[in-house]
């Protein structure tokens, strides 16, 4: 569980996050949304310990991360996965090789050990043929699946994702939304996405943070969401007709 | 103000490098790679450039001797001099700022682009250390591709003169071995460690701290280049007054 405390970050005169509260739980599939400049890249940046907020604090399984020493960030550091954006995969290893690259820094395997973890793991999202390809060889969505794998290889505690979903087809962001959902049920991780896709959203939307403007604007679960009158939220969420009809008629449905 | 910042940041950053180390048998591997692609990649470039470059100092250095009374020994004398203090160490490492720290600047701009260094980062991986250390280990080996420039740039001077019939053989060496003073070695192997340094950090430092995109990649090698060429051409006439002057 991630627990954030009125965290505060600037960028010069830029107040980017004013006082953000929240909870992510364990085994949950939480996701940050809002429009561009809303705060959601900084905020999760704050949360990967990549930047440090001025105020507040954020609390790892009772954890404060700004109360801790150089070793303990480090160690906290490793029980976190990262999925980019564009997935950041290594261009000069293979799809082995950026799997197995947390293990070789990190553990005190021996090299059969760390492979039986790698194609544990590649297996896990259903990655069999890659293993000798590099990320120039393989399609968007096997990159994704890569970057999942390098995210979940040391038993993360807490797995990140920025819009793991942009620039896949619908097909493939759903197997990759439902990848995330089942991976973070299964290890019960506490997952945060950082997302622009309304299908997540409905999807696997466990926890949803709405931000605006640096400040949290909504929270709730996916169920919720259709019903919230929150101005910002339905003019986000609902900006497009076919979520307008599908808001419409699960209300109707309820009623 | 903008200049005294990035040469505060470039300092802080080399402090960086050398804290929180990379696994040993991962850092070899990395060493080994460095070394075959920065010095190992650049000795055909390297070896082309000397033997031509010592072929014209030496055309040069005949066609303005043209007193009868100057023995043409002293062909051999200044290419040899030429060549071991100044084309070798300073004008291949020149060439080197070109091949190399634009290979470095673009590859670890690309890598701050693709935000794999933000990956070693979430990691706990000192990024630094694990792009730059190796880089300086590798520059380590470039006395050896300088002490190649260095005897290639004599062999292209003794062919130019020989077979361009500007020296006999025998006065081309006689000149080679005339007032030999072996601190000019030491003196551009100095130079040569010193620059060595430059050319793995500078560039490392305009691609590890660069933002933007490709267009961005481009014009952080440009910079890179013009800024390593620049120090380089400085700490030049600085050592050469320490050592020399």
């Amino acid at each position: 569980m991630i627990e954030v405390d009125n965290i505060h970050k600037s960028f010069g005169d830029n107040h980017v996050l004013k006082g953000i509260t929240t909870r992510f739980e364990q085994g949950k599939t939480n996701l940050i949304i809002g429009q561009s400049g809303s705060g959601k890249t900084v905020f999760l940046k704050c949360l990967l310990g990549l930047f440090e907020p001025e105020e507040g604090k954020i609390c790892y399984n009772g954890r404060v991360y700004s109360d801790l020493t150089m070793n303990e960030k480090r160690d906290l550091r490793q029980e976190m996965g990262m999925v980019f954006q564009g997935s950041a995969l290594f261009d000069s290893m293979t799809v082995e090789g950026n799997v197995m690259f947390p293990l070789e820094m990190f553990t005190k395997q021996s090299k059969a050990e760390m492979q039986e973890r790698v194609d544990f793991v590649l297996k896990r999202v259903n990655l069999i043929d890659a293993h000798t390809r590099y990320p120039s060889e393989i399609s968007g969505g096997m990159q994704k699946r890569v970057a999942i794998a390098r995210a979940i290889v040391m038993n993360p505690k807490y797995l990140f994702c920025d819009e793991p979903n942009s620039g896949l087809d619908p097909k493939t962001a759903i197997l990759i939304d439902n990848l995330i959902q089942e991976i973070t049920q299964e290890y019960n991780i506490t997952t945060i996405i950082n997302t622009h896709d309304m299908n997540s959203v409905m999807e696997i939307g466990e926890k949803i943070l709405f931000l605006k403007d640096g400040y949290k604007e909504w929270e709730g679960t996916n169920k919720e969401i259709f019903k919230t009158d929150n101005k910002a939220v339905t003019d986000f969420v609902y900006s497009s007709e076919l979520f307008k009809k599908v808001r419409q008629m699960y209300l109707e449905e309820r009623n | 103000m903008n200049y005294l910042e990035a040469i505060g940041k470039y300092f802080i950053m080399i402090r960086e490098v050398f804290k929180k180390p990379t696994k040993w048998p991962i850092m070899r591997t990395l060493i080994l790679k460095e070394i075959d692609e920065l010095i190992y990649g650049s000795m055909g470039i390297i070896i082309f450039i000397s033997f031509f470059i010592g072929g014209v100092v030496t055309i040069q250095t005949a066609l303005n001797l043209n007193s009868p009374f100057l023995p043409k020994s002293l062909i051999g004398f200044a290419t040899r001099q030429s060549v071991i203090l100044e084309f070798a160490p300073t004008f291949t490492s020149i060439i080197m700022a070109g091949k190399v720290g634009s290979y470095i600047t673009s590859s670890i701009g690309t890598m701050r682009v693709t935000e794999q260094i933000d990956a070693l980062d979430v990691m706990g991986v000192n990024s630094l250390n694990y792009l730059v250390f190796p880089k300086i280990i590798a520059m380590l080996m470039y006395p050896f591709a300088v002490a190649i420039s260095m005897f290639v740039g004599i062999l292209g001077g003794w062919v130019a003169a020989v077979f361009g019939g500007y020296a006999p053989s025998g006065e081309f060496i006689k000149g080679l071995q005339l007032d030999f003073d072996s601190f000019h070695v030491t003196y551009a192997f100095i130079k040569t460690i010193v620059f060595s340094f430059v050319i793995a950090t500078l560039p490392s430092y305009h691609g590890f701290y660069m933002k933007g995109g490709a267009l961005e990649v481009g014009k952080a090698s440009t910079t890179s280049f013009v800024w390593t060429s620049v120090v380089i051409i400085i700490l030049n006439y600085v050592l050469t007054q320490l050592l020399l002057g």
